[in-house]
């Protein structure tokens, strides 16, 4: 086993375990505490496959600004006060949901023919610059849409939140 | 590198920072109490050594021999964690901060973002301890740093990229790898034609770094200390620890990036004995003036700091990523961009200042329906 292999694992591990966290936790604080260590070490994966930029995008949007939003909510709605009603009646639902994706990803994975789509063993580093260029050149009507559709639903929350604010 | 050997060098380079970081934590804490003591005609701590100058030695040794006690009913893991969640983060982002152009652990080629993004992790820890501690005024000063440090992150990003758009290196223009962006400044360092991004980047890391004006996280006479209330000892010293070493980060950045690192005035010629104080004077006096800032100001109300961020910074970042996009495709000078960025700093100046004087807001009593006041009056 190369190293690149062992960093992986425990990476892999971390990320598998924060996730489990997430689903089995008590109490929602925790959950959302677990999803911050899943997040990283989704990071982690983006680093060992050379993505550096991704890599550092994922800790400071989902490591850390999106976490702390939820942890946000969490707080300010008592979340401790109830510490297990995260999980009611749909549990085994969510169950049979979630191993049934997993069953059609790991299916997938392996039954597509990677080297006739252009994979090989290189990981090619591509440089920040470059996928910049290919983000904003283009692909830059994608990137507008997709900035319009977070700018209506900010719009729309705060709306939301006014007009409960009015009726009180 | 030492010895051929990247373990080895890369361990000695960390226990170098571990080492360094303590220190300069003992030293920075003797000297802002001096700093501070001095503005408001005192003369700081005098009683132990001379000039008080083992005050901060003395204090270290108490805090680290002091009880470390948790409420009966915090939570536990988050309430221990959390000090750690503060201090690791801004430890891994020093460790990728170049001194000078050979002195660093690790360059890293997108090394501005990388320390911008880690650093903001420890917003996590803050976050931990209010919640953890199962207080009200800790959890109360958990929702306030976290609303304000979120919203000072923007801007200080923003800033940083601004610069890093316009930054020169061999291969055209823009660049997040540090030594290149201070390479870059040659004789002109950044602050020059980017003084508006310099502006939002100070006024936001004074906000990140939770002093005064911006203590409203941590405020003593609103909130007793925040999300420290229930901290002592040790895990209180990690706190403060990781303040005092992100107020050095932040000050390092400043420096590398707006003010010319440790090339400009001096060139990229001289060696490591003259780039080494240069880089070090640059960055004492930032701390300075974080120091002296924390020292004149007084607080902000909450409303204040919220609409000067999302009104003011933001937009005024934003306006220097459009100019400084202007002058990337169009390829215009750089007087240009000096000229630019120099209004649009006279603008923030003039609008943190109609801020300020802005009159209270008074809040009036919820006018009463006219269909309710009939209920009451049958």
């Amino acid at each position: 086993m190369t190293l690149e292999e062992g960093i992986f694992y425990v990476v892999a591990a971390v990320t598998v375990l924060g996730g489990l966290g997430v689903v089995l936790a008590r109490s929602v604080v925790y959950a959302a505490l677990f999803l911050i260590v899943a997040l990283l070490g989704v990071a982690g994966v983006f680093l060992l496959l050379a993505a550096e930029f991704l890599a550092i995008v994922q800790v400071l949007i989902y490591g850390a600004a999106v976490t702390i939003l939820i942890l946000f909510v969490l707080m300010l709605t008592r979340a401790r006060d109830v510490p297990q009603a995260v999980d009611g009646p749909q549990k085994p639902f969510a169950f049979v949901l979630g191993s049934a994706l997993l069953g059609l990803l790991v299916t997938a994975i392996v039954t597509t023919d990677w080297a006739a789509l252009g994979a090989t063993e290189q990981i090619t580093l591509v440089p920040a610059r470059e996928l910049g260029r290919s983000l904003f050149r283009n692909w830059s009507v994608p990137f507008e849409v997709a900035s319009l559709v977070l700018i209506v639903a900010l719009v729309g929350a705060v709306i939301l939140a006014r007009m409960e604010e009015e009726e009180e | 590198m030492i010895g051929n050997n990247p373990w080895l060098d890369g361990l000695l380079r960390i226990l170098v920072i571990a080492l360094a970081i303590p220190l300069s934590v003992i030293v920075l804490n003797y000297v802002e109490r001096k700093v501070i003591g001095r503005v408001q005609n005192r003369l700081g701590p005098m009683r132990v050594g001379p000039y008080g100058t083992l005050q901060a030695v003395a204090d270290t040794i108490k805090l680290l021999t002091k009880e470390d006690v948790r409420p009966h009913s915090a939570d536990r893991w988050t309430f221990e964690l959390a000090p750690y969640v503060v201090v690791v983060p801004t430890v891994v982002a020093l460790v990728t901060l170049p001194i000078t152009d050979d002195l660093f652990v690790r360059n890293l080629a997108l090394g501005l973002f990388f320390i911008l993004a880690v650093s903001t992790l420890s917003i996590v820890g803050l976050v931990m301890a209010g919640w953890g501690s199962d207080n009200k005024y800790a959890i109360l000063g958990a929702m306030r740093s976290a609303a304000q440090l979120i919203s000072y992150e923007i801007p200080l990003v923003m800033a940083a990229v601004a610069v890093a758009m316009v930054a020169h290196t061999p291969d055209g223009r823009g660049t997040l790898d540090l030594v290149q962006i201070v390479d870059g400044q040659g004789r002109v360092p950044y602050i020059v034609w980017q003084s508006l991004a310099f502006f939002i980047f100070v006024v936001a890391a004074l906000a990140e770094l939770y002093r005064q004006p911006f203590d409203i996280p941590v405020a003593e006479s609103e909130v007793v200390g925040g999300p420290f209330v229930e901290y002592s000892g040790m895990r209180w010293a990690m706190f403060m620890m990781g303040e005092y070493v992100n107020l050095v980060l932040l000050s390092i950045l400043a420096s590398l990036v707006f003010l010319g690192g440790w090339n400009w005035p001096l060139g990229n010629e001289v060696g490591p004995a003259l780039q080494v104080p240069l880089i070090l004077i640059k960055t004492s006096l930032l701390i300075l003036f974080f120091m002296w800032a924390r020292a004149i100001l007084p607080r902000l109300r909450i409303d204040q700091l919220m609409a000067y961020s999302w009104q003011v910074l933001l937009p005024l970042a934003f306006y220097q990523i459009i100019v400084n996009g202007l002058v990337l495709v169009y390829d215009w000078p750089d007087v240009v961009l000096g000229v630019l960025s120099g209004a649009g700093t006279v603008t923030a100046m003039f609008l943190t200042y109609r801020m300020v004087r802005r009159p209270v807001p008074v809040r009036r009593p919820a006018p009463v329906a006219a269909g309710a006041a009939r209920e009451v009056s049958v």
